[in-house]
């Protein structure tokens, strides 16, 4: 049986969606029936709209798809001027302010606190200047990542922007792939670092060279099927298909067709590729593929670049992340500025952008770690925007800790989130950074925060992974993190092993110092995840403990329990929603 | 009258009648439980796998761990509230509760 999103999905889905939302629009909140909020919400999702938790009722995340993390000049002014005029809600948030912009873990934006009625202006505002919240979220091909710098980066061997190009094209606002049993997330990535993240995709296309005619010819290798959510992580596997930058769309039309006819609509939690290529296999996958289509054959794959990758990979030589400054192939430079759980105040977006104009092309790019990037900025120019005081603030050559840190959204907005998470996660890295020295050696040591098991912050692939979870202390109800161990990507990835479980959020920070020491005392040339991956279950248990220090953790509450944690009064009984257009409360008695 | 049960937004919630009425991220007391070996489970509520109704009470199996010992799965049907005169009362959570296999069909989501 069907469930109830198919259902609705079979009602109204797609770009329709739209209408009926501006119409929605223009009536008010209010005009949307009571009894058909859920299956609206759901549409929503399909335009970037996502309605935010239980206390915030009426206002809504909206989430603008930037492929492959690009904005083009201007774009980023447009997406501030947004941000500072619609997305503020009743409370500020005390380490961002009212007003902030949060780049994903998939290159995308997102905003809060957007109200209904003003979504047809935005969507004017956006779409004049190239921008688009469609298919943002909901069932369908989500936006496409990739290594940020494509085009721009001397690590590439295949120019992969113009394919992901190509294929935001191709695959937004197309009907015969805009329902789709569950998303789809796509990977193009044509450089040797690794940072395309292919690995943690629906459908990837890594960098591959094979003989074809007696010439070398590069392309991509296919891999499909990974994913992190719902504890049943996996990575994508390679179904033995190399196809050129020409052929990249037919074989992602062939694919998400394939699973649009094949996906489980019946249980959306076993609906993923990842769970089809689990019960087909790899061969069975290529083989109905090939057969039903794709109408060229599939060459066999090519020789890829895995070997290679920097990115996440474990290793203390490279970065591999685009932070700092590098040299184009052009001669100019692009310097990628680091961004603390992705999230900036508007104040300092607009202050990038108008960076960005000045001393760049005024492209800025977003990267998987949350991550800016300015481009084209000549080398005459490099010293004066390096002396920029916004760069105090996001630098161009972090501390490890503030270079590792990523953070989903959290409790803060999110249906599913156990625990706080972004400014949790601010603390944490300052905190870290003022009492723990890193052993020798370790340049990146990333520590990823989500808060709970959908794995929007990419927990299983960091050296630290913290999920959210609850524990009692002193008989009390606290939020808590199941910990992990030396996750990463790279030639072979790995996924974290979740050593400590129901670690108070308090004793988290003792805990990584702890581990550090005795990754310092009992190791040799090993790098930590060499460290952690020698040892067995029983040994990384008894590594460290969990400890209390004079770290401060503000949330240890239930902030589900809230309207909003950051709340003078955050009671749920004290929320001033659901609101009307300018803000105002509406009461059970209107 | 209908009663119109969903989970929803990757079963981080059920809604009854179209309203937002029991979130993940609650810890409930369960007893005379299979899920793991403790006396009394303390469970964290991290999905709603399933819902439906039984006459008037609106049950789910949920996903997620006992933060006693660890384990993690899913617990077998349990009353997650009532529905009484058109208006849904949620059970405590941290009260003691007991979970129940079902002797006949639950009868899923958005019934009449």
């Amino acid at each position: 049986m069907s469930t109830n999103v198919e259902g609705w999905k079979d009602e109204v889905y797609g770009e329709e969606i739209r209408e009926h939302l501006f119409e929605f629009a223009e009536e008010g909140w209010e005009s949307i029936p009571d009894d058909e909020h859920d299956a609206w919400f759901e549409r929503f999702k399909w335009w970037g709209l996502y309605h935010q938790r239980n206390g915030q009722e009426s206002y809504f995340m909206m989430r603008i798809g930037t492929p492959n993390g690009v904005l083009e000049p201007g774009q980023l002014e447009v997406v501030a001027d947004i941000a500072d005029e619609y997305a503020r809600g009743p409370a500020d948030n005390p380490e961002f302010g009212g007003a902030y912009c949060d780049w994903t873990t998939r290159q995308s934006i997102q905003l809060h606190w957007i109200r209904i009625e003003d979504v047809p202006e935005i969507f004017d505002k956006l779409e004049a200047n190239g921008l688009s919240t469609m298919q943002a979220c909901g069932d369908s091909w989500r936006n496409i990542v990739g290594c940020p710098v494509a085009g721009k980066d001397k690590h590439e061997h295949v120019d992969a922007w113009p394919v992901a190009e190509q294929l935001h094209e191709e695959f937004k606002g197309n009907d015969a792939y805009e329902n789709l049993p569950r998303k789809w997330k796509v990977s193009v990535t044509g450089c040797d670092e690794g940072c395309g993240q292919g690995d943690i995709n629906d459908l990837a296309f890594e960098p591959a060279r094979k003989e074809i005619d007696g010439e070398e010819t590069m392309g991509f290798n296919v891999r499909v099927g990974g994913g992190l959510s719902r504890k049943e992580p996996r990575f994508a596997r390679d179904i033995d298909v190399f196809c050129t930058p020409e052929d990249a769309p037919k074989v992602s039309a062939g694919m998400s067709a394939l699973f649009r006819d094949h996906g489980d609509r019946d249980d959306r939690f076993n609906a993923r590729i990842k769970f089809l290529v689990d019960e087909w296999g790899t061969e069975k996958i290529r083989n109905t593929l090939q057969e039903e289509y794709v109408e060229y054959e599939l060459p066999s794959a090519g020789d890829d670049l895995r070997e290679q990758y920097t990115y996440n990979a474990g290793r203390q030589d490279e970065h591999g992340d685009h932070i700092g400054v590098h040299e184009q192939p052009d001669g100019n430079y692009y310097v990628g500025l680091n961004v603390m759980v992705g999230r900036m105040g508007v104040d300092d977006v607009r202050e990038l952008a108008s960076l960005a104009d000045e001393y760049g092309s005024g492209e800025v790019r977003l990267t998987q770690r949350q991550n800016v990037i300015v481009t084209d900025v000549p080398e005459g120019s490099l010293d004066a925007f390096l002396d920029e005081p916004l760069l105090e603030d996001y630098s161009p050559d972090p501390h490890p800790f503030m270079r590792g840190s990523i953070a989903c959204t959290g409790t803060e907005f999110c249906s599913l989130s156990i625990v706080e998470t972004k400014n949790r996660q601010v603390r944490y890295a300052r905190w870290l950074k003022e009492n723990v020295e890193l052993p020798a050696g370790i340049q990146d040591f990333h520590i990823h925060l989500s808060g709970c098991t959908a794995s929007c912050a990419q927990p299983q692939i960091a050296d630290i992974s913290l999920r959210g979870m609850k524990t009692r202390k002193d008989g009390e109800p606290v939020e808590a993190f199941d910990i992990g161990l030396g996750g990463g990507l790279g030639e072979d990835p790995h996924f974290a092993d979740w050593i400590a479980m129901r670690v108070a959020a308090d004793e988290v920070p003792g805990y990584i110092r702890n581990v550090l020491a005795a990754y310092e005392d009992e190791s040799g040339e090993e790098s930590f995840r060499e460290f952690i991956a020698a040892r067995d279950e029983e040994e990384l248990e008894a590594l460290a403990e969990p400890e209390e220090t004079d770290y401060a953790d503000p949330y240890m509450h239930n902030t589900k329990m809230t309207w909003y944690p950051y709340a003078d009064e955050d009671e749920m009984d004290d929320r001033p929603t659901p609101a009307r257009a300018d803000g105002t409360p509406i009461t059970a008695d209107d | 009258m209908s009663i119109d049960v969903h989970q929803l937004d990757a079963g981080a919630w059920i809604s009854v009648n179209d309203s937002r009425e029991v979130s993940v991220s609650n810890l409930w007391r369960l007893a005379r439980q299979e899920f793991c070996g403790c006396e009394m489970a303390d469970f964290l509520a991290e999905g709603f796998v399933e819902v439906g109704v039984d006459t008037r009470a609106i049950e789910a199996r949920i996903a997620g761990q006992c933060i006693a010992c660890g384990a993690s799965g899913v617990t077998d049907w349990l009353a997650v509230g009532r529905v009484l005169d058109g208006e849904f009362r949620p059970v405590v959570p941290e009260s003691v509760h007991i979970p129940c296999r079902r002797s006949r069909l639950a009868r899923p989501a958005s019934l009449e």
